[in-house]
């Protein structure tokens, strides 16, 4: 199914929604369109004329997770007093030495086994000469030869046309991913032509993961680092949020005709969410393609993303060319990982790090998550994703689901319906929710036993997100939520909506059933959400069958 | 007494013949004596002496922290010291104090030993005339030795006698001078193509460059890190033999130190070399050869021969191939290395706000000398992308040529190679500066650096005074971590050849009497 729609989607052609763009005064974002760069599946435009083919490639850089820094023992924490987290190696001190950092080996072994790339057992470290400011060593410490891993691959999923339910999964192919250190930042004060130098982020580790030009627009972009982000947070080997530097994405676009070589590529810089990603990006197609149709040229330059004015603008160019002069990194050996196989028996376990130990230890990753989910509990494949996409959801989901008595199906409508967009609207995080699973899940037997109704139900709910400590059951007394369960009182109430909606009842009479539904509904407002509405259907039909 | 070697004056600490405090003022005095060698930048007479009390105090409490309690050091002005000036003898780093210790200098201070101060060399240790630092040329004590003056042609004017001074070699000539006159009883150098070695030799004076990854490089400022080693200066192979035990050993702070823990040992006194095997690489029959050392060294050949050792002619033949090479990967190692001196965290800043740029050019262009900024130069060149295959791959794969070489040679049954040190005595400063530091630098370390290419051990012993008067060494240079054996072959070859001790009228008038009855200091 998901092939067919991917065919399905391949169908569009970019030229469209560039003409659909341009011919508005700015062109509107570009919608999420499956073109396939690599399938050569972009057919020529309606007008003859051939059509683009964009080819977006993603550099991803994610913070590795860890207490001390890639080749220090300084601490790594966000947002710490500036130069509070300097060891005289980060400073870069004559003399200092770098030390390689176990923890974070394990988290770049780990990442690479969990995108499917094979694991270099011996890798290298390189230097990166550049001069800036809060380089402090004149040069980067990373793997440019002989990476930690690579061929890998990832499969994320996106829907087409913002419906939910049609989704299609995607491949793009992992080139490599590398160790490196971070750098330092520098604040720029113009109006004192100063500027200040933070090395506490200097030396931090990086994974670099590169990944091949397979996507072809912004919506593909955004769902394959989308779906990375869960799978680094899954692992724990980094927290990857963008906001907070821990993910930085650069992207590589270009576009040409289908059947002709790659055109010359720009790199979107500055990109820090992945809603801005799908917009630079397809921001920066939209632009080449017009640049291009008009006579001109595509420089190969690094551009920022604006987020304010949402477009992409030339950064300030190095100096030409930078020749960045690799050369072997003298001070660290060979970086050699085990396996089973080729452990040695006397080695030190703690010094040495062992790729099938950490095969054995991954955790389930949101693919397979997804799958369990579905299988489990009879959810939707689409619910799977929204439940993974929201930091702690699925877990919430499930603690529910086992503390009632509700069927997995109709809880998730509670949880994805209600409780999300409560959440939404406050921009909480889950773990931030006023109402715990333990208080949704009272709240879903109430309903499930029949002692309220579903409209009361929420009400109720509404009641619980004032966060007053108060329990499901104490608000429904409270407020006298209850169903009524006296039939006399019932059909009282029953027989007065009907002396007073003479016209309904005609109708109804005459054979119009759909109308009965309007006067279950008044009878709900008369209870106040109490009544329950198939026994309020029987006695309906009962008095007007009389 | 100061001419004593280091085991003879731990003993007489231990005895109680001399104190710490007494040995420390006296060789401080000394330095300030002899200090128109300029063979120390920096002279921490503060904490030596502090150190020294420290030291006293362990010993009257009869807890002594072992054979180095008590003795004075001196360490090449590239290691970092904690609190004391480190400067390479470079503009770049004047005024320059670190806030660590290096590990070498940690591991001294821990067992006791005094650091007296920081001994001069070629600026960022890039040189082998100890000539080519700011804060001058170091100056030979030899230079001022009876046996030099007695050999020198007679002179009308003061003038010409003070052009007659010979330079120390380098670039750890400050060390090897601060050892050769009787400073310091041990001194720590860097060597990357030769620099303990060389220096050692023209000083007449014991210098030991150990298997890389043996000792930690932690706090040594690099000159190329993957041949740069710790070296050691001592008065004699014993000497070396206990510094190195002291040294030696895994460091956590450096990754290319060998995991295994190292055991100190001593050095037999009866050594039978008849189960050696002596190589003697035809190589090193190099053009420019003095055949004063030429001589020395087949007479040194036939000593261990006559003495039952198995003596025989090997060959290195990539070994000619090593100083072009060298200057490949030196240059390059130095562009990197250099990089961090930008002015901004550390170091000398020029006085230019215009741009960030500007700042870094003015700051490098100030703060290195000639010969710093032309190897950047070469090097930043050899690691273009355009050129790496053809000059930095070319190189790596000459070096593991040579070190394969080695392999063969030691493969093949040979224990221990034995070569000359140096081309020539040391030659007077004034016709050293006739050639320039690169033309030097080639000629000098060819017969040194190899050791360095392929991480050997290699020692080079004083042997014998030429008809000058100026010391000569040969070098000894063995397997991979075996330095348990190439010290002592090394110390049966020293007890054979009977070097002769400086003879200094300076230290003659400084040093006392307590050692008079010992026949160490009984030659004048």
């Amino acid at each position: 199914m998901a092939a067919a729609a991917a065919a399905r989607g391949c169908e569009r052609v970019w030229r469209r929604a560039w003409r659909r763009g341009a011919a508005g005064a700015l062109p509107a974002p570009a919608r999420a369109v499956a073109c396939n760069a690599r399938g050569g599946a972009a057919p020529a435009g309606e007008s003859g004329l051939a059509s683009w083919v964009p080819v977006v490639g993603l550099e991803i850089h994610a913070q590795i997770s860890s207490n001390s820094k890639l080749f220090s023992g300084s601490q790594v924490q966000f947002a710490a007093p500036p130069n509070s987290l300097v060891s005289f190696f980060d400073a870069s001190l004559p003399g200092t030495l770098p030390v390689l950092n176990r923890r974070c080996v394990e988290a770049a072994v780990m990442t690479g086994l969990a995108l499917n790339c094979s694991i270099n057992k011996k890798s290298l470290f390189d230097r990166k000469h550049y001069f800036y400011a809060d380089l402090p060593a004149g040069y980067q410490i990373t793997q440019q030869r002989v990476p930690i891993a690579v061929n890998g691959s990832l499969s994320y999923s996106l829907c087409i046309d913002n419906k939910m339910s049609q989704m299609v999964t995607k491949t793009v192919r992992i080139k490599q991913i590398q160790l490196e250190q971070d750098s330092g930042k520098s604040l720029h004060d113009d109006a004192r032509s100063q500027t200040l130098v933070d090395l506490n982020r200097a030396g931090v580790g990086l994974m670099e993961v590169v990944m091949e030009p397979d996507m072809c627009c912004g919506e593909e972009a955004a769902a394959a680092v989308r779906e990375l982000q869960l799978i680094l947070q899954t692992l724990g080997s980094s927290q990857a949020v963008m906001a907070e530097g821990q993910l930085r994405v650069d992207a590589n676009v270009s576009v040409h005709h289908p059947g002709e070589p790659y055109g010359v590529r720009t790199e979107v810089k500055n990109i820090n969410s992945v809603r801005f990603l799908a917009k630079a990006v397809d921001y920066e197609i939209q632009r080449q393609i017009e640049e291009l149709e008009n006579g001109g040229t595509i420089l190969n330059e690094t551009r920022a993303f604006d987020s304010k004015l949402g477009c992409t603008i030339p950064m300030r160019d190095k100096e030409g060319k930078q020749d960045y002069r690799f050369m072997p990194e003298p001070n660290l050996a060979p970086l050699i990982l085990y396996d089973a196989k080729s452990l040695p028996v006397n080695m030190n376990h703690q010094q040495v790090v062992n790729i099938d130990w950490i095969r054995e230890r991954l955790p389930d990753l949101p693919s397979v998550k997804r799958a369990k989910l579905v299988e489990l509990y009879g959810i939707l494949p689409e619910h799977s994703f929204t439940l993974l996409n929201e930091d702690g959801l699925a877990e919430y989901f499930e603690n529910v689901v086992k503390q009632t008595q509700m069927k997995p199906k109709k809880v998730i409508g509670w949880i994805l319906n209600d409780l999300l967009s409560y959440l939404k609207q406050h921009a909480l995080p889950v773990k931030d929710s006023p109402v715990s699973s333990f208080l949704l899940a009272d709240l879903l037997n109430l309903l499930e036993r029949r002692e309220i109704s579903s409209s009361a139900a929420k009400q109720v709910l509404g009641e619980l997100w004032k966060g007053e400590g108060k329990t499901p059951l104490e608000i429904v007394k409270e407020k006298k939520l209850e169903l009524i369960q006296d039939q006399k009182e019932l059909e009282q109430v029953c027989q007065e909506v009907i002396d007073r909606q003479e016209d309904e009842v005609m109708a109804i009479k005459a054979g119009n059933q759909k109308v009965l539904n309007r006067l279950i509904g008044l009878v709900q407002r008369a209870t106040r959400g109490r009544s329950n509405p198939v026994l309020v259907k029987q006695i309906l039909e009962k008095k007007l069958s009389k | 007494m100061l001419r004593a070697s280091l085991r003879e004056v731990s003993a007489a600490l231990k005895e109680g013949r001399v104190s710490a405090t007494e040995l420390c003022q006296r060789c401080l005095s000394l330095i300030k004596s002899t200090g128109f060698l300029n063979a120390y930048i920096t002279v921490a007479e503060g904490t030596a002496l502090k150190q020294a009390e420290e030291s006293e105090k362990r010993y009257r409490r009869g807890q002594p922290l072992g054979v180095l309690d008590g003795i004075p050091f001196a360490v090449k002005d590239n290691f970092n010291t904690a609190g004391i000036e480190t400067t390479c003898a470079s503009n770049m780093l004047k005024g320059y104090i670190s806030p660590y210790n290096a590990t070498v200098v940690q591991k001294l201070l821990d067992q006791g030993a005094v650091l007296l101060g920081k001994t001069n060399l070629d600026e960022f240790a890039m040189g082998s005339g100890s000539t080519d630092g700011i804060f001058g040329p170091v100056r030979n004590p030899w230079s001022y030795s009876r046996q030099y003056k007695e050999k020198a042609p007679p002179k009308s004017s003061s003038e010409n006698e003070e052009s007659d001074w010979v330079i120390t070699g380098g670039s750890s000539g400050g060390s090897a001078a601060a050892v050769s006159s009787f400073t310091c009883f041990a001194a720590l150098g860097s060597d990357t193509g030769g620099s303990t070695r060389n220096p050692a030799a023209h000083c007449g004076v014991v210098g030991l460059k150990p298997t890389y990854g043996l000792i930690s490089r932690h706090g040594l400022i690099p000159l190329v890190n993957s041949m740069d080693v710790p070296g050691i200066l001592t008065r004699c192979v014993d000497d070396a033999a206990v510094v190195l035990g002291s040294l030696a050993g895994h460091d956590p702070k450096d990754s290319t130190t060998i995991q295994d823990t190292f055991k100190p040992f001593e050095l037999p006194n009866l050594i039978d070399v008849r189960k050696l095997c002596i190589g003697i690489p035809k190589e090193y029959h190099a053009p420019g050869l003095s055949s004063e050392i030429l001589a020395l060294w087949s007479k040194a050949a036939d000593l261990f021969k006559d003495a039952g050792a198995k003596v025989i002619e090997v060959s290195l033949p990539h070994t000619r191939y090593s100083i072009v090479c060298y200057h490949v990967l030196c240059t390059a190692e130095v562009a990197s290395n250099m990089a961090r001196f930008d002015g901004l965290e550390y170091g000398h800043r020029a006085d230019m706000n215009k741009s960030t740029e500007s700042m870094y050019a003015a700051t490098r262009r100030e703060g290195f000398n000639d010969v710093v900024r032309g190897r950047i130069l070469s090097g930043n060149y050899f690691l273009l992308k355009q050129n790496y295959e053809n000059y930095f791959i070319k190189a790596q794969k000459v070096r593991r040529l040579i070190a394969d070489d080695f392999v063969k040679v030691f493969g093949s049954g040979v224990d221990i190679l034995l070569t000359p040190t140096t081309l020539s005595d040391a030659v007077p400063y004034v016709e050293f500066i006739k050639e320039d530091n690169r033309t030097r630098s080639a000629q000098d370390d060819i017969l040194t650096q190899a050791a360095n290419m392929a991480g050997l051990p290699a020692i080079s012993i004083p042997t014998a005074l030429s008809k000058r008067g100026l010391p000569v060494g040969l070098q000894f240079i063995g397997r991979s971590f075996q330095e348990k054996q190439l010290l002592t072959v090394a110390k049966w070859f020293e007890k054979q050849v009977k070097f002769p001790m400086i003879q200094l009228e300076e230290v003659k008038r400084h040093d006392c009497s307590v050692f008079q009855h010992q026949k160490s200091v009984s030659f004048l």
